[in-house]
């Protein structure tokens, strides 16, 4: 017995090695994604209805230097120059860009919102400061990219790419540009070869947009962006996809496009939505005069409330006189019997969670320091659409599509929200805990169930054959806000009513764009 | 001593109820007749052990709690939480193998609790934690004896427990394997032991599918940064008490700051250096029953709570093999 024992040592240091050598390293799995190898080319997609721009040639793309030209050898030249001394960092950075310019810059643009995130810390005398877009470095750095901010962007710079791609496609197929591999067999395709023409780059068209959207939007990230478009140009260059001057004519005409959705954004009224205290006061005593209860921040020292005024910014998919029209009806009087009740069955979930249901909450959750949840929804369809085999233009149609959809239900939302100034249930009853944060905005409708049913609804309307996995999806996005006591269900169930009104705006004009002709 | 983190991950490996013999009759079993207080142990972290064939099991209780915490190194007080606490019930035993080997196993229950905001509290077992306490030498030195040691630890989470919820989780749910090498010196009735541990720790799976910590990371797994933590412990020691001073200090090996106003995360770069008082009284009648109580204050932390911890517990030595050892 006592023998037995003195193995425990030795066994145990056994154990002790094998766990030190066993790997913590984790393989993400967008790290995992493919080359894209687009399954058509999309060649006709010159004809496919933008979003701002109103002619594909709005922005002129002149000739590329012809291929006997000393600049385009030149050009040539460079690539296999770079190609002899290709390392193991670039051969990284070429697995990782080629898995597609739209879908990179779109995770890139997710982990921008998430890393802003975060509501600003209280001043001293209790009251909060407020990001400035003057002056972006100053804490708290400009922006908070909260759910609408977060949705704001994603839509402007998704919508962007997808006009710019458009002019860009016509230029391929205006001058017809083989790529270098094809000009040159001194030239090695470092990535999936294709028939698609190179003149201008689609990357750097991309790249060009979101550098140009993010001096507006991301104000604080243009070196971190500049360094990502940097590394995006070495992989088209070195891997023998782009030349130089390709590159440059596709950044300047992706710089040019996104020019006209940076003038639509400094106007569309997203600058004045923080409102101002009187209108915050305003909103408390306009609702008290109704005989409801009006909301009232949760959190220590009262924080004012989340842009009230982004139901006034513009939409992209219907006028802004369309968006009182798509505003559901009241919620139960915060006096009735039924309001009574369902403040009850909140209290229930609070306190009967169920590991199953903390997972849900957790999973959807989506709040401070996280893409939001359109970036979770922008997340659910990248997963998606790197099956498909996309063109980089129909990767960015079909993102502007999810995208336009999530701004447009986020003002919907925002504006049921502010008209109604709805309690929160833990407002009602201060028994009821919470199993995530009490977002700082009114209760009716739930903003998730809004997102999440406007793009399941255009999900399931680009890819018809996953049947109800969207829609699934979007239920359980709904009710985790139910089961984490943050909403009453009517709240949910309102928002993904009007969530899937709004994505049927984006499906009647995905119908209509010439993209699924 | 007991050690609360920022989470209320109540480690019980650093829980240290202070032990020595108990009882005339119980030194004259042991291998260490010589050493007058060298006799009994309960932790992994002590320079005691229990002789062989004894079975020492106990509980104990533990309340810790904070106001203040530190984000990154920025010092702060958060109105949406007011003061989180933490207790812990938590059964223990240690067996002698044998004189010079121990085996010591904890099992924590913890609940947590905020006084204000609005994020519910969370309770459960939390992790097992084993044990294996080694005494290779032990030799006079002067008028004083010099003991060594090495212990190897191992604590597996033992129920399905939220790690993402912080500050409110009951733990960070990584499966950890600990390394630790101890020296105690002990002259007539005053002792120093002075210790350092490996903590290496499993990643983790939280229930999410992305989350940032300075960049992206879509997967549902943690990398969690190892732990270094240093221990210093001196006081008295005689047959029915022990009093003493400890000093620890932890040190995660990697991690990320909590960002000014953000959530913090499992994997969090959690440092402390606490300090506390211990005391243990063994009663001579009845034999074998032993009371400890102590607390601590971490001075100084990082991504961490400044927690205030008291505990108290209350253990039973005795021997497995009595008719054995009686026909002795």
């Amino acid at each position: 017995m006592k023998k037995n024992f003195y193995y425990i040592l030795p066994a145990l240091a056994i154990v002790m090695i094998g766990m030190s050598s066993c790997k913590k390293d984790i393989v993400e799995h967008n790290l995992e994604f493919s080359p894209l190898t687009p399954s058509s080319l999309d060649l006709k997609a010159e004809n496919w209805k933008p979003v701002l721009l109103t002619s594909n040639s709005q922005f002129a793309v002149a000739a590329p230097d012809a291929v006997t030209s000393p600049a385009y050898v030149a050009d040539l030249n460079e690539i296999k120059a770079l190609q002899r001394d290709i390392t193991d960092d670039q051969r990284k950075l070429i697995a990782y860009w080629s898995a597609g310019s739209v879908l990179r810059w779109n995770e890139i643009l997710r982990e921008l919102v998430a890393k802003h995130n975060l509501p600003p810390y209280q001043n001293s005398d209790g009251t909060y400061p407020a990001p400035s877009a003057a002056n972006p470095f100053a804490y708290p750095q400009f922006p908070f990219s909260n759910p609408p901010y977060a949705a704001r962007s994603y839509a402007y710079v998704s919508a962007a790419q997808y006009d710019a791609l458009i002019a860009a496609w016509h230029y391929k197929v205006l001058y017809n540009r083989p790529a270098p591999y094809k000009n040159d067999a001194g030239v090695q395709a470092l990535i999936p070869k294709s028939d698609l023409p190179s003149y201008p780059s689609e990357d750097a068209v991309v790249a060009g947009t979101v550098i140009e959207m993010m001096k507006l939007l991301f104000p604080t990230e243009i070196a971190y962006i500049e360094q990502k478009e940097a590394d995006e140009k070495m992989y088209r260059l070195i891997s023998g996809a782009n030349t130089r001057a390709e590159w440059d004519a596709g950044e300047a005409l992706g710089r040019q496009v996104a020019g006209l959705f940076t003038a639509r954004a400094r106007t569309d009224g997203a600058g004045a939505a923080i409102g101002t205290p009187a209108y915050w006061q305003q909103l408390e005593t306009n609702t008290a005069a109704t005989g409801q209860v009006p909301w009232i921040s949760l959190e220590y020292p009262k924080r004012p409330p989340m842009l009230p005024l982004f139901g006034k910014v513009v939409p992209f998919l219907f006028p802004a006189t369309t968006v009182a029209s798509l505003r559901p009806g009241p919620p139960p009087s915060t006096s009735s019997d039924e309001f009574k009740k369902e403040t009850e069955e909140v209290l229930y979930y609070s306190q009967h969670a169920t590991r199953e249901n903390k997972a849900i909450v957790a999973f959807w959750a989506d709040g401070a320091g996280t893409y939001s949840p359109p970036g979770h929804w922008n997340a659910i369809a990248a997963e998606e659409f790197v099956k498909q085999n996309y063109s980089e233009v129909r990767w960015a149609r079909n993102l502007a599509l999810i995208n336009m959809a999530e701004m447009d239900a986020g003002i919907v939302c925002w504006d049921t929200k502010y008209f109604y100034f709805n309690p929160r249930p833990t407002q009602t009853d201060a028994n009821i805990k919470t199993l995530t944060g009490i977002p700082n905005f009114p209760s009716y409708s739930s903003g998730h169930s809004n997102f999440s049913a406007a793009a399941a609804t255009v999900l399931t309307y680009l890819l018809p054959d996953r049947g109800t996995k969207f829609t699934d999806m979007a239920h359980e996005a709904a009710m985790s806000r139910l089961y984490g006591a943050i909403h009453y269900r009517t709240d949910c169930d309102a928002g993904l009513v009007t969530g899937k009104q709004v994505g049927d705006y984006a499906v009647a004009r995905a119908k209509a764009d010439g993209a699924d002709q | 001593m007991l050690r609360l983190d920022f989470y209320p991950n109540f480690r019980p490996y650093m829980i240290k109820p202070l032990l020595v013999k108990t009882s005339k009759y119980f030194i004259a079993l042991s291998f260490f007749v010589a050493l007058f207080s060298e006799a009994s142990a309960q932790t992994e972290a002590d320079a005691i052990m229990i002789p062989k064939n004894y079975l020492c099991t106990g509980v104990m209780y533990g309340h810790s709690s904070w106001d203040h915490y530190w984000e990154g190194t920025f010092k702060r007080d958060n109105g949406n939480i007011g003061t989180l606490t933490t207790q812990m019930y938590s059964l223990m035993a240690n067996y002698g193998v044998s004189n010079k080997l121990n085996v010591l196993v904890s099992l924590p229950y913890i609940t947590t609790h905020a006084s204000a905001g609005t994020l519910e509290g969370q309770k459960g077992i939390q992790d097992l934690m084993a044990s294996v306490k080694y005494m290779p030498v032990e030799a006079q030195v002067g008028k004083g004896v010099i003991s060594l040691y090495a212990i190897g630890s191992v604590s597996v989470p033992l129920s399905n427990y939220v790690a993402d919820f912080l500050p409110l989780s009951i733990g960070v749910h990584s499966t950890n394997i600990m390394g630790r090498a101890m020296a105690d010196y002990q002259l007539s009735n005053f002792f120093v032991t002075g210790s350092a541990q490996y903590v290496r720790r499993s990643n983790i799976t939280i229930d999410r599918n992305s989350y940032y910590t300075t960049e992206m990371h879509y997967t549902d797994e943690v990398k969690m940064p190892n732990v270094a933590v240093y221990n210093f412990r001196t006081g008295y020691r005689s047959e029915s008490w022990i009093a003493e001073a400890v000093v620890d200090n932890n040190t995660t090996l990697g991690g990320f700051d909590i960002r000014k106003n953000d959530m913090p995360f499992p994997s969090n770069k959690m440092n402390f250096t606490s300090a506390g008082v211990n005391f243990k009284y063994t009663f001579s009648k009845p034999a074998g029953l032993e009371l400890t109580a102590g607390g601590d204050y971490v001075l100084h932390g990082r991504n961490v709570g400044q927690t205030t911890t008291i505990h108290g517990g209350i253990y039973y030595l005795f021997s497995v093999k009595k008719e054995k050892k009686d026909k002795k």
